[in-house]
């Protein structure tokens, strides 16, 4: 399991990479992937639709069950990886490759973690 | 093996077809096409079910401890009082006054769920629990209307709710609130008094709950929606735990849905179909889907309540199962009710206490009529998921529990025993679960292997999932 240094995290396991000062990619961590197993469906977002901190932006889908994935920031949808509606599995494959949407003018974040403590806080 | 429509070969056919008796017509829109229909012997299609039927595992075959979905024995008795021609033989248009009995059944069986349940009113017309979620939900939503109170936009829902639950309220056009769990599993009181307001419809809960255990601050939560002028939904998934012990009514809800197939004995499933009766207090019945069946001028007629939302299913519902449910109520009478529910308690917390002995309990007993295990340590300890253990039960001819349900338990697995099961059957597959228990520490590799005995190996459920091929195409 890997835990990228130049990424933040959620304790809801999505991670967070800063492109400049108020945009960002985001997607599920590693760890997020693998307890969830093989993705079979992804519920994306729209590009524009408002996303806030800590709240569901979009959802996931295994043979298990339905995930909300929820967003580490407030801002707003500026695009969205729509290569995962044909592929979940790269959520799987790549989970730090396959980013779901890039949020801009972002404005609020939630408590975030550095890979060390992210780290520390899965293996609790 | 072979499906239905790759066997036979044309000129088949079946002896059964008895000679045409009406006259007979040209309909306006002819096919073009003849119909594509199975040509098969009546020797060939008796084989085909009787084959399909081998591989198939229900009730009668084995334990089946599907949780939340009481799967007890359908005594047969059901089967012979809904078979009497005067009620299998009755066609749906015929005149009421040819139709009484049924009517009257219909009311007896109104009645006396009424009498379990708490409630004042009922309609037969839902086909199955979620059915019956929308319906009881377009209650409230009807309820609110009619009185112009039309900012109430939002209904409660706690996260181990069963995931139909969100899914109604979003079809009848609310937005869902989702409330956490305290960590008894039970709602946490705060919580839901930070989320009521002007704008709460409604709240939708199952008690016990979907871990199996009853929420004791019932009457508070209740009160809690009722202050904030919202009304309280409850799903009768889990009634199996309390019938005729306590009624949803006198805990404070006001909408209810049973699953006449699980609490009431009907066939369950494949053997369907269901019904998901809808009862409701006395301020709600003006609201009912027409028609329910009323006492008039000494006889009994389908009548349409006054401000009704309206159809939810053709005709009045499925008649036979409403038959099969009043006759294992009446078998039961008011003392077997309730017993049957103690007992299903009873059993559950027998197992609880024979597999705790290996297996980490999701929280502290004692359950009601069901329990949730979680696999997280053995499955970081073995690499032996929940998914594992359930096929490795199938190789012992058992059906698995509920798996990974409620998403607030990791690797959960769910077993609802029901009362119909013997001690004797129940000490056997805790022997089976605690056998798999070991053989996970002492070879894993086995249970990844499992099942190796049944008529196919282990599924391709992601390849299912992600290329789904749901039409049958002629080669």
């Amino acid at each position: 399991m890997t835990f990228p240094a130049e990424l933040k995290y959620t304790k809801d396991h999505e991670w967070l990479k800063m492109l400049d000062d108020t945009t960002a990619l985001v997607g599920i961590t590693d760890f997020a992937q693998s307890e969830l197993g093989d993705l079979v469906f992804i519920n994306l977002p729209q590009e524009g639709d408002e996303v806030t901190k800590e709240e569901s932006f979009c959802d996931v889908e295994s043979v298990k069950a339905v995930s909300d994935v929820m967003s580490p920031v407030d801002g707003v949808i500026a695009e969205v990886n729509t290569e995962l509606e044909d592929e979940p599995q790269k959520l799987n494959e790549d989970p730090y490759g396959a980013w779901i949407v890039k949020v801009e003018k972002i404005s609020g974040y939630a408590e975030l973690m550095d890979a060390a403590a992210y780290e520390a806080f899965v293996q609790k | 093996m072979k499906l239905i429509f790759e066997k036979g070969a044309p000129g088949q056919h079946l002896s059964l077809m008895p000679p045409c008796d009406v006259p007979e017509v040209t309909l306006s829109e002819s096919r073009t096409a003849p119909l594509d229909l199975p040509h098969v012997s009546e020797t060939e299609l008796t084989r085909h079910y009787t084959a399909l039927a081998k591989r198939v595992h229900g009730v009668n075959d084995g334990f089946y401890p599907l949780g939340s979905c009481t799967m007890k024995y359908n005594p047969k008795i059901n089967e012979d009082m809904a078979a009497l021609p005067g009620f299998a033989q009755v066609h749906p248009l015929q005149p009421v006054e040819t139709v009484q009995g049924c009517l009257e059944a219909y009311a007896e069986a109104e009645k006396l769920l009424c009498e379990i349940t708490g409630m004042d009113g009922m309609t037969f017309q839902p086909a199955a629990g979620a059915h019956g979620e929308f319906t009881g939900l377009l209650l409230i939503k009807a309820y609110h209307t009619h009185r112009q109170d039309t900012a109430r936009t939002k209904i409660i829902v706690p996260d181990s709710a069963h995931g139909t639950n969100p899914a109604s309220a979003v079809m009848a056009g609310y937005t869902v609130v989702n409330i956490p769990s305290g960590e008894d599993g039970c709602v946490d009181v705060e919580a839901l008094r930070a989320a009521v307001g002007p704008d709460t419809a409604g709240l939708m809960l199952t008690n016990p709950n979907t871990v199996g255990i009853f929420d004791k601050n019932i009457l508070e939560i209740t009160k809690i929606v009722h202050e904030a002028g919202g009304l309280c939904y409850y799903d009768g998934a889990n009634l199996n735990a309390v019938m005729g012990v306590v009624r949803p009514g006198d805990m404070g809800f006001d909408v209810i849905h049973l699953n006449l197939h699980k609490t009431f004995s009907t066939p369950h499933g494949g053997g369907g179909p269901g019904s998901g009766a809808v009862g409701c207090k006395e301020m709600l019945r003006q609201f009912l889907p027409g028609p329910v069946v009323e006492a008039r001028d000494g006889g009994w007629q389908l009548v349409q309540p006054e401000h009704s939302i309206g159809r939810v299913k053709s005709f009045y519902g499925n008649f036979t199962v409403v038959i099969k449910a009043l006759t294992y109520i009446l078998t039961l009478g008011r003392a077997g009710i309730p017993e049957a529910a103690k007992n299903a308690v009873l059993n559950a917390n027998y197992m609880m206490k024979r597999l705790s002995e290996k297996y980490t309990m999701a929280y502290a007993g004692p359950c009601m009529h069901e329990f949730v295990m979680t696999l997280e340590d053995l499955h970081h300890e073995t690499g032996i998921s929940a998914m594992d253990i359930a096929k490795g039960l199938l190789d012992h001819g058992i059906h698995p529990p509920t798996m990974y349900f409620p998403l607030i338990v990791h690797e959960a697995l769910m077993i609802e025993p029901t009362e119909t099961e013997s001690q004797e059957t129940m000490d056997e597959v805790c022997g089976v679960f605690l056998e798999l228990w070991e053989l996970a520490h002492t070879n894993p590799q086995a249970l990844h292997d499992a099942p190796t005995k049944t008529p196919v190996r282990r599924l391709d459920e992601v390849g299912a999932a992600r290329n789904p091929v749901l039409r049958y195409t002629k080669a």
